[in-house]
Parts: structure tokens; C-alpha cells; sequence
């Protein structure tokens, strides 16, 4: 049971992301039934889940939430922008209330009951009275609540009838783990339920096939609801199973006259019902029709670890084939075409298999992107400027490491970019802005990593305050030059916070600080640029996966070393005469009419230079994420090779000027180069001269 | 000598260092292997050797000769890696031959005297008389300094 259980928390986690989704398209004006669909059948699948564990809670919002929408499908309740709004409330309570059914915190009491009463009021059908209904102020509340219950008891009146359903279901229903006993349970949610069980069917035990279904209900039920609403009680299970449902009052076999039902749409639970009497009389082969085919399942769910202890396996593989290739190389099989030809076979079937495995852990970012729009309504809310989130390339694919580690710096930049980029509404009415602010973020790849941006249509970095905090703070110094990049850029560092007032939503100035720390973990790097009164844009660039990466392989001294392909421009041979020394440090490299600095990466690293000081005339044009480039001088290029990262921290510490580590063919370990923080680390070697 | 120990005896392998020997407690001791070649790490303190490929995993090397504040071993094919684990991690320790197995009693470990020289005394936990030999026994926690502080 706990394993269904933690099944049905992952679909619930699907569902809401489909309401969510559905939700925010309909929020930007898609009126197409089929999303109203989708959205119904998320909360529906909720509730139907929910009632099996006996959620009781969950239940009944769902169930209060699905009133409203069954409503809105049916068409008697037009989209108007307090149904939406309530609906995206009522989609953060759900949210709220699954995870506090999956022992997550508790939701605060008075979250849930006003969403309730909004809810039910709207579904009630009056929506004059409903929309206002929507207003905190409990007395107007109240006040609207009057013609709501009038206009109700109207439509009541008129209503109460008998329904005959003839339900029959089938193999296939039982197949799709649909259960009878569920769907006659949500009938009497609609009014009183009457079954009978028709066994007739029922053949002897040696003709019996254990999955067939041979039971047939017939019900009556006693309902206010249009039979087209009660039909889709069976909406999951109509194909697979026989189903007739007519209007029969007078054949009706009930003996009491109907209770007049002044309730609501049933929010509550059924008021009465007669248990089904299936199960009792059929014994024994009750129990049979198990479900035990799921032959039209598109997809399976595979424990994380499975697929981890998998990619690990074929990170193995993969040095592995390189090491044989590099033995057979060097050993007499060398120009047999047959074994070469194998080996390319080899060399290809690895690669695919690595790219298959990769892929199995690759997520579209939509699923972080999601969870974004709530953190706008929700800051919208506390700050009161109205914000719309705009997304784009959610369907953009990276490893599930970095999606699950996007969600912390999405989240920071988000809150930023609302409490201190977007202005308050005066504001930016002042400025000629409309109203409601923008932010967008935008995911897209680009060279082998995946670029996210976080941009605002506020009023920009105030590079003057930036730069007053930072001298106050003693980041930089009062006489220090910096461009406007690196004034923008200043708002990384440690114990940082420009807003006038320090706010409760983006805190006291640790927030880009630990953006930055969190995206550097990940083997990325942040950037912003912003214009002044036109906003700002952060850009996050990300390694798609933390596995597997291009490289060149340098020798280094007498070591070789990997260049991630990501940084590198181009290599090329040094001719002498394009070398030009200042003073005792400095080298610059003549490069088709440009300057370059030429740094000799075997003296900054520590490694011995080779005996043969003249050869070395090889040198690789490198290119930092702030678009810096440098040449590196090295020994020799060996040749470009796709590696395995492994961790230096794991059983070490972090190397500066060392991105990771990874196993060459020949088994030793080789370093890959950050070229980043070589670059910067230059920099800074040259910088302090200046300063002094 | 897995029977025999009484309840109270602690095991510990013993390995030599420039001719002294050293012990650390096999509770610790994951895999002995020869020695492969490090691949050396740019601005690491001058007693790590460097990292190894323990079967797919990056193992740093600390060349205990160098720790102890000798010369720096000139390592071989006789070299010898004890694999230990150190608050997890997993570390080698370059010495140049197992010699033994010790069982010992907590009185036979004597404290180190106040005369050892203030770094060695940090990682050398105890000493303990084997047959008239002196042996050190290192304490693995406090071998590798703290994240250090990088050279500039």
C-alpha cells in the first residue's frame, strides 16, 4: 500500500502540473474545451485518488474545486477573470493540501474555508454575487451569500429526479484498474443511490474467466444533476463498459418520496448510501477480476537510483571502450581493418547507449518553469504590483541534477527581479510603462549547455546606489574604476542588498549571492545586464548534464589535461615572431590584428615544463563566459575526447583553476581545465598593479 | 588472530615510512594496492602526491613520507597505497611497505610526549611499543588539514 501510495503523490504531482499549465493558458485566453477538460480530469484524478487513501480533506476541496469547473465545462458558467483567479487560488490550495497529505506542512486553517465558500458560490451559479464573493471582508461576504442560496433553492425545485443507469462493466475496465464499487461510490455524491446487482450473467466456475466482467449494476439514483453530468461519473470507463442512463421516474423502485435537497451542489459527503451488495453474494470470484494489464501504459516509472546506478554503469563502459581502443592501438592489431571497424562499431554503439541512458534523465525545465508562476502570484500578492510571468522554450531538455538544482536560484532571481526590478504601478505609470510589470524567463541551448533567462521590465540595476553600497561595504574602493558590466555584477557579491527598504521577500541581500553559489555548484555561470529604466536580464548558462562532457586533450608539462570544447575557439601552431613580451610576467599573442594574452598554462598550473622548451609552439584560443579570451600555451594537442566527469571533492577538495577530474584511456586521471577561473585569476595578477 | 582478541584489544596495520613505522586502525583501512602514478594537482600542499583512478572514483594520494615532514618519497613499484576513510572520504596513503598486524590492548598505547615536534604530535594519536619497536599510531582525522587555505 505505501508503494501505491507514493505512486499516487507522483501523479498528483503530474495532475497539478496539468492544472497549473492548463490553467495559466486559459489565464492568457485559451478557451479551447479540450484544456477545460484537462483540467477537470487533473482535479478529478486528485479526488478519485485521494478517496481510496481516504483523504478526506483533500477530498472534499477537490470535489468542491471540481463543482466549480464542472460548471464551467458545461458552459453555465462563463471564464470570466474571477472564476480564473479563483481557480488558480484553488489550485495552490490543492497544491498545498497534497502536500500536506504527503505529510508536508499543514495548510493554515484559514486558507482553505474562504477559497471553499468562494468556490461553492461561484459554482452556485449566481455570478453576480459570486464574484464579489471572491473580496476577504468576511460581512460583504456574507452579503452576497443571500441571493446566491435564493437563486439556488429556484433551480432546486425544479430539479429532483429519478435516474435509471444500467452499468454493465467489462474486461477491459478491470484492465485499466477501474473498479465498480469507486464509480458507485462517486454516484452518491449526486444524490441518493439505489443498486441491484444482476448475476445472471455468472457462469459456472469451469466456464468462469477470472478477468471478465460479469456483474450488471442497475441503479437507480435520485439526483438534482443533468444526466450529462452524472454520465461522466463514468467518463474514465465509458468505452469499457456498457452503459445506459435514462430519465425513469415512474419506474424509479424507490419508496420514499424524494427529499427536497436544499444543499448546494453536494459538497459534503453522499447523504446516504446503500452499499452495493456486488461483492457479498458473488464470493470467491469477486476477487478475481484483478488488474494485471497495463498493455496500453505509454510510460513506467523507474525507481531514480535504477537509472543512476545504469548511467554510472555506462560512464564505466565508456572508459572502458577507450582504454581497449588505446591497448588495441598500440598492439599488432593496429591496421587490421576488421578489428578497427568493430572497434568504430564499438565506439558508436557506446556513444548511443550513453546519449539513450542520458536522455532517460532528461526533463523538459517546464517542470521548474511551473512552479514559477505560483512564486509570482504569491510575491504579486505580498508586494502588490501586479506581475504577469512569462515563459518561453519550457520544452527545452537538461539532465534531471540540474533541473532539481534550477529551482533555488529560478526562485531567487524571480523574487528579485519582481521586488526590486519591477516598479510599483505609479511608477512605472510615470515612466510610460504599462502597469502590470513582465518577467520573463526563457530557457533555449546554445553551444552544448543550456542558457536560462531571468529578465524584468523594471526600472534596471541604479548603478549609482550599486556602487555607493559597495564602497560602503568595502567591496570595492572609493577611487576603483569599473565599467558599468562590472557595476551590475557587483550585485553578486557577499551581503549585498540595494532595495531602499530591506523586504521580507528577497531578504537582506543574500540572495544574488547565493544564486551565484548555487549555479557555480552546478558548473555554471551568472551574468546580468541591465539598461536603465528598461529593466535587467540574468543570464544563467548550464552544463546540460553533470556526467558527461566534450573536451581536448592537452598535454601540460608532462601531464595531459582536458579543455572543456565549451571554452575552446581555436588551437593553432605559434610562430615566434608573434610573441611579444612586456616586462618579465607578460606575453601577448598577435592574432590575425588583435592582442591576446598568452598564458603559459604549465607554469600556472605548477607542471614541470618539457625538456624541449623551443617545441612547445602550440596554443589554444580559449573564451571565458564573460566573452574574455586568452591563449593558452601548451605542450601538445592529443586529440578531442568525450569524458566522464568525476568529482574532486568527493573524496578531495576543490582545486583552483580545476573544474573536475576524469579517466583517461589509459586509466590515470586527467584535470579539466576552468577556464573561467584561470581567466580571472589572470585578471586579477593583472589588475593589482593597476590599483596600486 | 580474528578469535584470540579479547573484547578489549584494538587491530591496527602497521606500515613503514622511511624506515619508522607507523600504524592506523584497520577499521579504517578499505584496500591495499600498489602504487600507480598520480596525476599531480596544481597548487595542492607539497605532501598530496596527487589523485589516482580508484576503479572510476578520484583518490587522493598523501605521501606520508612528506607529511611526516621527510623527503619526499621517490615511489616504486614495491610503493604501497593504503586506501583509508577519512569522514568520508576516501584517501591513499603512499608508504613503503605493510609490515603488519598489531592487536593491542589500550595500555599498551602510550601518549605521544610533549617533545614531538607540535606537527607531528597533531597526527600522531599515541605510540605503542611492538617487540622492542616503535610505532606511531596516526590519527587519520587530523591528517589532512582543514580546507586549506589556497595559495595565491
Amino acid at each position: 500500500m505505501a508503494g501505491i501510495r507514493v505512486v499516487f503523490f507522483e501523479e498528483c504531482d503530474e495532475h497539478l502540473g496539468e492544472l497549473e499549465n492548463g490553467l495559466i493558458a486559459i489565464q492568457e485566453g485559451d478557451r479551447d474545451p479540450e484544456t477545460i477538460n484537462i483540467i477537470f480530469r487533473a482535479v478529478h484524478s486528485i479526488k478519485g485518488g485521494a478517496s481510496i487513501f481516504g483523504l478526506e480533506a483533500l477530498v472534499g476541496f477537490a470535489h468542491t474545486f471540481e463543482n466549480l469547473l464542472t460548471k464551467v465545462r458545461s458552459g453555465e458558467k462563463a471564464l470570466d477573470e474571477a472564476v480564473i483567479k479563483t481557480c488558480l487560488k484553488a489550485a495552490d490550495v490543492l497544491a498545498d493540501l497534497v502536500r500536506e497529505a504527503n505529510g508536508g506542512a499543514a495548510v493554515e486553517d484559514g486558507k482553505a474555508d474562504p477559497l471553499v465558500s468562494t468556490l461553492t458560490a461561484l459554482s452556485s451559479g449566481s455570478s453576480a454575487g459570486a464574484e464579489e464573493a471572491e473580496e476577504e471582508d468576511p460581512e460583504l461576504a456574507a452579503l452576497q451569500f443571500q441571493p446566491v442560496s435564493v437563486s439556488f433553492a429556484e433551480l432546486d425545485v425544479a430539479a429532483p429526479k429519478t435516474l435509471a443507469i444500467r452499468f454493465k462493466p467489462g474486461l477491459a475496465m478491470y484492465a485499466k484498474a477501474n473498479d465498480a464499487i469507486l464509480i458507485l461510490q462517486e454516484l452518491s455524491r449526486y444524490g441518493e443511490v439505489k443498486a441491484a446487482v444482476n448475476t445472471d450473467a455468472l457462469p459456472l466456475l469451469d466456464g468462469l474467466d477470472p478477468r471478465e466482467g460479469y456483474l450488471t449494476w442497475h441503479i437507480s439514483l435520485l439526483t438534482t444533476q443533468h444526466p450529462s453530468l452524472v454520465r461522466e461519473v463514468f467518463e474514465f470507463v465509458e468505452n469499457d463498459c456498457e452503459l445506459e442512463i435514462s430519465e425513469a421516474e415512474t419506474i424509479a423502485p424507490i419508496a420514499a418520496p424524494p427529499p427536497p435537497v436544499i444543499e448546494a451542489p453536494p459538497t459534503a459527503p453522499p447523504v446516504s448510501f446503500a452499499p452495493a451488495p456486488a461483492p457479498a453474494p458473488v464470493g470467491p470470484v469477486e476477487a478475481a477480476p484483478v488488474p494485471n494489464q497495463p498493455q496500453t501504459q505509454g510510460s513506467i516509472r523507474v525507481d531514480l537510483d535504477r537509472v543512476d546506478r545504469m548511467i554510472d554503469l555506462v560512464s564505466e563502459l565508456v572508459i572502458n571502450q577507450s582504454i581497449l581502443v588505446q591497448r588495441l592501438a598500440g598492439e599488432r592489431f593496429n591496421g587490421q581493418a576488421e578489428v578497427s571497424a568493430a572497434l568504430e562499431d564499438l565506439d558508436k554503439l557506446t556513444r548511443e547507449i550513453q546519449d539513450s541512458v542520458m536522455a532517460i534523465r532528461a526533463q523538459p525545465v517546464k517542470a521548474v518553469f511551473q512552479r514559477m508562476s505560483r512564486l509570482v502570484r504569491e510575491v504579486e500578492a505580498v508586494t502588490r504590483k501586479p506581475v504577469r510571468l512569462v515563459t518561453e522554450g519550457d520544452a527545452t531538455e537538461v539532465d534531471r541534477t540540474v533541473i532539481e538544482r534550477l529551482s533555488d536560484p529560478l526562485t531567487h532571481m524571480i523574487r528579485n527581479a519582481i521586488d526590486h526590478g519591477i516598479e510599483p504601478p505609479e511608477k512605472r505609470a510615470a515612466a510610460g510603462k504599462p502597469a502590470m510589470g513582465t518577467v520573463k524567463i526563457a530557457a533555449a541551448h546554445r553551444g552544448g549547455r543550456i542558457i536560462i533567462e531571468v529578465s524584468d521590465d523594471g526600472a534596471g540595476i541604479n548603478r549609482e546606489r550599486v556602487r555607493e553600497k559597495a564602497v560602503e561595504r568595502g567591496v570595492i574602493g572609493a577611487e576603483d574604476r569599473l565599467t558599468d558590466e562590472e557595476t551590475d555584477n557587483l550585485i553578486f557579491a557577499a551581503g549585498f542588498s540595494t532595495a531602499d527598504q530591506v523586504s521580507d521577500i528577497s531578504g537582506r541581500g543574500v540572495g544574488m549571492d547565493v544564486v551565484r553559489s548555487g549555479v557555480q555548484a552546478l558548473g555554471g555561470r551568472i551574468t546580468v545586464t541591465s539598461v536603465q529604466g528598461q529593466g535587467s536580464t540574468f543570464t544563467l548558462s548550464l552544463p546540460l548534464t553533470l556526467a558527461v562532457m566534450d573536451g581536448m586533450l592537452v598535454q601540460v608539462g608532462d601531464q595531459g589535461m582536458v579543455v572543456p570544447l565549451t571554452a575552446l575557439v581555436e588551437s593553432f601552431q605559434v610562430a615566434p615572431g608573434d610573441v611579444t613580451r612586456l616586462g618579465v610576467e607578460t606575453t601577448f599573442l598577435h592574432l590575425r590584428g588583435a592582442n591576446v594574452p598568452l598564458l603559459d598554462l604549465g607554469a600556472m598550473l605548477g607542471y614541470p615544463r618539457g625538456e624541449d622548451e623551443d617545441g612547445r609552439h602550440v596554443a589554444l584560443l580559449v573564451e571565458d563566459d564573460s566573452g574574455q579570451r586568452a591563449a593558452l600555451l601548451v605542450n601538445d594537442i592529443l586529440g578531442q575526447q568525450q569524458v566522464v566527469i568525476k568529482s574532486l571533492e568527493a573524496n578531495y577538495r576543490e582545486v583552483p583553476g580545476v573544474a573536475a577530474a576524469t579517466i583517461l584511456g589509459d586509466g590515470r586521471v586527467a584535470l579539466i581545465l576552468d577556464v573561467n577561473a584561470i581567466l580571472s585569476r589572470r585578471r586579477r595578477v593583472c589588475a593589482e598593479p593597476k590599483a596600486a | 588472530m580474528t578469535e584470540q582478541s579479547p573484547i578489549a584489544l584494538r587491530e591496527l596495520i602497521s606500515f613503514k615510512v622511511a624506515a619508522q613505522e607507523y600504524c592506523v586502525d584497520i577499521m579504517s583501512v578499505r584496500e591495499i594496492r600498489g602504487w600507480t602514478p598520480a596525476t599531480p594537482l596544481p597548487s595542492a600542499a607539497s605532501f598530496v602526491r596527487g589523485v589516482i583512478n580508484l576503479r572510476g572514483a578520484v583518490l587522493p594520494v598523501v605521501d606520508m613520507a612528506a607529511r611526516l615532514g621527510m623527503a619526499a618519497s621517490e615511489p616504486t613499484e614495491r610503493h604501497v597505497i593504503v586506501v583509508v576513510w577519512i569522514e568520508g572520504q576516501l584517501v591513499g596513503l603512499l608508504v613503503d611497505a605493510v609490515c603488519d598486524i598489531l592487536a593491542v590492548a589500550p595500555e599498551g598505547l602510550q601518549p605521544t610526549p610533549d617533545l614531538a615536534s607540535s606537527e607531528v604530535q597533531s597526527f600522531v594519536e599515541a605510540l605503542l611499543n611492538v617487540d622492542g619497536r616503535m610505532i606511531g599510531l596516526i590519527d587519520l582525522s587530523s591528517l589532512l588539514p582543514p580546507q586549506q587555505t589556497q595559495a595565491a
